[in-house]
């Protein structure tokens, strides 16, 4: 599986994101700069990594998911390459229209930067294999607009094909989210997006390993 | 030219955190009876030419693609 981190402008934690795709899968993944329009054909796996893209104007990933490079990830998506967002990957797949809803501001108004409990709602999508149904891990958040929202229909249709992937469990919630959801994934099944950081928590240094499931399941090695 | 004004607002049932906390902060400042504060966004736009259907219809699209997202906002158009 061979995996590649896209970078932008303003996107910070695409380090963490290179070092743990290549600590999980042995691999170093390519990088792929905002101006590109081709992706090479071997991509299995692409991720945008958290930042803050733009800084922020306008709307958190507003400007990213309008650059050229989103078209050529949105063209990959479309032929099944799977794609991952995380933070403001996350805010830049739903401004792209590439997974539902919009995450806006957190009810509390401030940036959070803690540790939550996630609940593992789904757990036969391509990213989450490694893990149990309703199990629960926990997984670093760091964000100021993480607030999901979407219209009760399609959140209705969502929970029915079972596209909301992770909640914010135990009272953990630390955006306001809607239905607490923290990660949700497209109808067909390989587009995800996430708030937490669960390339911030995959080896003992970082005092767990509960989100290498998230890359093992991706890349489709064993989970260690 | 034509000058034209976008304004992007929260849609209902949004819920604005923002507006809540300068709804809040009207209250503290003693300004009594304020409610439903909601905060949006003005664009001011100068376009080139004076076909204003043409400019119309640019600024639509000119929303649906990016001033507004069409998930949570509404917007409204004015041409001077």
């Amino acid at each position: 599986m061979k995996s590649a981190v896209v970078q932008l402008p303003g996107l910070n934690r695409d380090r963490d994101m290179i070092a743990a795709l290549t600590k999980i899968s042995g691999q170093a993944p390519v990088t792929i700069w905002q101006t590109e329009t081709e992706i090479p054909d071997d991509i299995d796996l692409i991720v945008i990594p958290g930042g803050f893209s733009y800084g922020d104007y306008l709307r958190c990933g507003a400007i990213a998911a309008r650059m050229p490079v989103m078209q050529a990830i949105k063209q990959k998506a479309e032929q099944g390459v799977k794609v991952m967002g995380v933070c403001n990957g996350f805010q830049i797949l739903v401004e792209a229209g590439m997974l539902p809803g919009a995450l806006m501001r957190n009810t509390s108004l401030k940036f959070v930067c803690k540790d939550v409990k996630l609940e593992v709602v789904n757990a036969e999508t391509d990213f989450t294999r490694a893990y149990g149904k309703g199990q629960i891990i926990r997984c670093p958040v760091a964000h100021h607009d993480g607030n999901y929202f979407v219209d009760a229909d399609t959140l209705a249709s969502m929970e029915d094909k079972g596209q909301v992937v992770f909640r914010y469990a135990e009272g953990t919630n630390p955006n306001g989210s809607l239905s607490d959801i923290a990660g949700v994934i497209n109808a067909r099944g390989n587009v995800l997006g996430m708030m937490p950081h669960p390339e911030n928590l995959i080896e003992a240094a970082h005092g767990g390993s509960d989100g290498r499931g998230l890359f093992a399941s991706a890349l489709d090695v064993i989970a260690a | 030219m034509i000058k034209a004004r976008v304004t992007v607002t929260l849609k209902n049932g949004v819920l604005d955190p923002q507006g809540k906390a300068i709804e809040g902060a009207l209250g503290s400042l003693g300004f009594e009876g304020v409610g439903h504060v909601r905060q949006g966004k003005v664009f001011d736009l100068s376009l080139e030419g004076t076909d204003k259907v043409k400019a119309e219809a640019d600024l639509k699209s000119m929303c649906e693609k990016l001033l507004a997202n069409t998930v949570i906002e509404n917007y409204t158009i004015a041409i001077d």
